[in-house]
């Protein structure tokens, strides 16, 4: 069912994203052009309510969304009637975080008479990389997150395939369990990237690679094995060799997900590999796949960190493929905590 | 006024198949509305656990950490809320609204459930993992009220007051 637009003017889409930590509202033209990007944890009228990271109570998210969105409206000096359409996170997320935006969606779509659009989080994860480059089709991106560690094909625009995902702890998750295992207050991901980088010795850990062809990762073995580690030291009277460990966990965790990423990227002719997520900051795995994709001829995209952490213009990237080939969906959409990636693709091929 | 009995149960497993013979049959006395508590540092094997419950439960496909989304539910014999409060305070989490799910028609299953004491429903069964070497694990089945002191109860008659 065709019902797209084909946009062949300029599109202007209003984007929300309230999935879990972030209230944030964006501004997004032609679905590549960031005309404003607001999170909220960044502005300083949110200090006026004391907020606390994270907002994962919906509350948080309803004292500042009105206030975000007259921000980013602001920010991008557009006119509601200038909109072409608003979109929001439908999901997956927390169903209270998710139900705030949602509901100021719907209000601003009624009140404006604008088309809603509904997207899905992690597309949005994968279509922050079009705020950067134009893609090309087949292409790989790896997904990696606090919440989520995956490898995602799309043979075509908008076209989700997963084709491995973890099967227990996410990347950042475990980075953060290993830092406080280490001594870091949560979350302490970033220590461990840092303290991987300085430490001259790796502490030898395991790779887990799971079954011959597999693309799936697991990181709870390998979580199990630093603490064991630590736990060793520790019951010997020693001080753990708290950087040793820490790059010796960076470098299992790197190794695999290069691995497994540049052999989808051949398995599947991949003309890209992105990278997307809020693990795409951790300075290890930047360079490990830089160096590897330029050796191997593979062509890299990875955003800028403001776009790789949770933030709405990524939401109004993805949200822009969807109207481009099916338009809006009706006002009495529903949030949807396990909206599937899956299902989310366009349906007009 | 909070007269629940506590009947504990202790569990030593040796390996995660044991660790799944105990989910197994935690899973096949489960009912609608019911509350489960885990606790244990990190890498005790919570996670390990929930997947083993799930699968149990009838729940397909992969069941991985709700550490960051902190609640993901799935469907099996009955609804799971699988949740996992490790990074949040415990006025946040009573901000989440956590009660609509532990009153609800699944099984809630809370990792971390000490770091919210004070929310969990006065009656449910809590489930505390103890490393005691690389493989094995000291697994402590504590119902408090019934039906949770039946739960333990179906799990005594199984293997005896200790394994």
């Amino acid at each position: 069912m065709k019902t797209g637009t084909g946009a062949l003017k300029p599109v202007y889409i209003l984007a929300i994203e309230t999935s879990c930590d972030e209230t944030s509202v964006a501004v997004v033209k032609d679905g590549c052009e960031v005309l404003s990007n607001i999170i909220s944890s960044q502005i300083e009228t949110h200090r006026a309510f004391g907020g606390v990271v994270p907002e994962v109570a919906s509350r948080k998210h309803v004292e500042v969304i009105t206030l975000v969105i007259e921000e980013a409206m602001n920010a991008a000096a557009i006119s509601p009637q200038n909109l072409t359409a608003v979109a929001v996170t439908q999901g997956p997320g927390l169903v209270g975080a998710l139900l705030v935006g949602v509901v100021a969606a719907k209000s601003l779509a009624l009140a404006w008479g604008k088309p809603l659009i509904g997207t899905h989080h992690i597309a949005g994860h994968i279509y922050a990389n079009r705020l950067v480059k134009e893609l090309q089709y087949p292409n790989m991106t790896l997904v990696v997150s606090g919440g989520h560690t995956e490898l995602v094909l799309m043979e075509r625009e908008g076209e989700f395939k997963i084709i491995g995902r973890t099967r227990d702890d996410a990347v950042g998750e475990a980075y953060d369990k290993v830092a406080r295992a280490l001594g870091f207050p949560y979350p302490g991901g970033p220590h461990v990237d840092r303290l991987a980088r300085e430490a001259e010795v790796a502490f030898p850990l395991p790779r887990v690679w799971l079954e011959p062809g597999s693309y799936d990762f697991s990181l709870s073995g390998l979580k199990s094995a630093v603490l064991n580690a630590v736990n060793q030291s520790k019951m010997k009277g020693l001080e753990p060799d708290v950087a040793g460990i820490a790059r010796g966990f960076q470098e299992s965790v790197v190794e695999v997900l290069v691995e497994k990423a540049v052999r989808a990227v051949r398995e599947f002719s991949a003309g890209q590999l992105l990278l997307c997520g809020g693990v795409a900051a951790n300075k290890g795995l930047r360079e490990a796949l830089t160096l590897r994709c330029a050796a191997e001829g593979i062509e890299l995209i990875i955003p800028p960190p403001v776009y790789c952490t949770d933030n709405a213009a990524m939401i109004g990237a993805a949200a822009y493929v969807k109207w481009k080939h099916e338009g809006g969906i009706p006002l009495d959409m529903v949030a949807d905590p396990g909206f599937s990636l899956e299902k989310w693709s366009v349906s007009a091929y | 006024m909070d007269n629940n009995i506590e009947t504990v149960f202790t569990y030593r497993s040796s390996s995660l198949q044991d660790t799944d013979a105990l989910a197994a049959a935690i899973a096949a006395v489960s009912e609608p509305g019911m509350v489960i508590g885990l606790d244990g540092d990190l890498g005790a094997g919570k996670t390990a656990f929930s997947q083993c419950y799930a699968r149990h439960l009838g729940v397909e496909g992969i069941v991985n950490s709700p550490t960051f989304t902190i609640i993901k539910e799935y469907e099996g014999r009955l609804p799971l809320y699988h949740m996992d409060v490790y990074r949040i305070s415990l006025q946040e989490a009573d901000e989440l609204g956590l009660e609509e799910y532990f009153y609800g028609q699944g099984v809630s299953l809370v990792e971390w459930s000490s770091i919210i004491t004070d929310l969990m429903p006065p009656r449910h069964l809590h489930i505390e993992l103890k490393s005691s070497g690389p493989e094995k694990r000291e697994i402590t089945v504590t119902g408090i009220g019934e039906p949770y002191g039946g739960v333990c109860r179906a799990l005594i008659q199984k293997w005896g007051k200790e394994t």
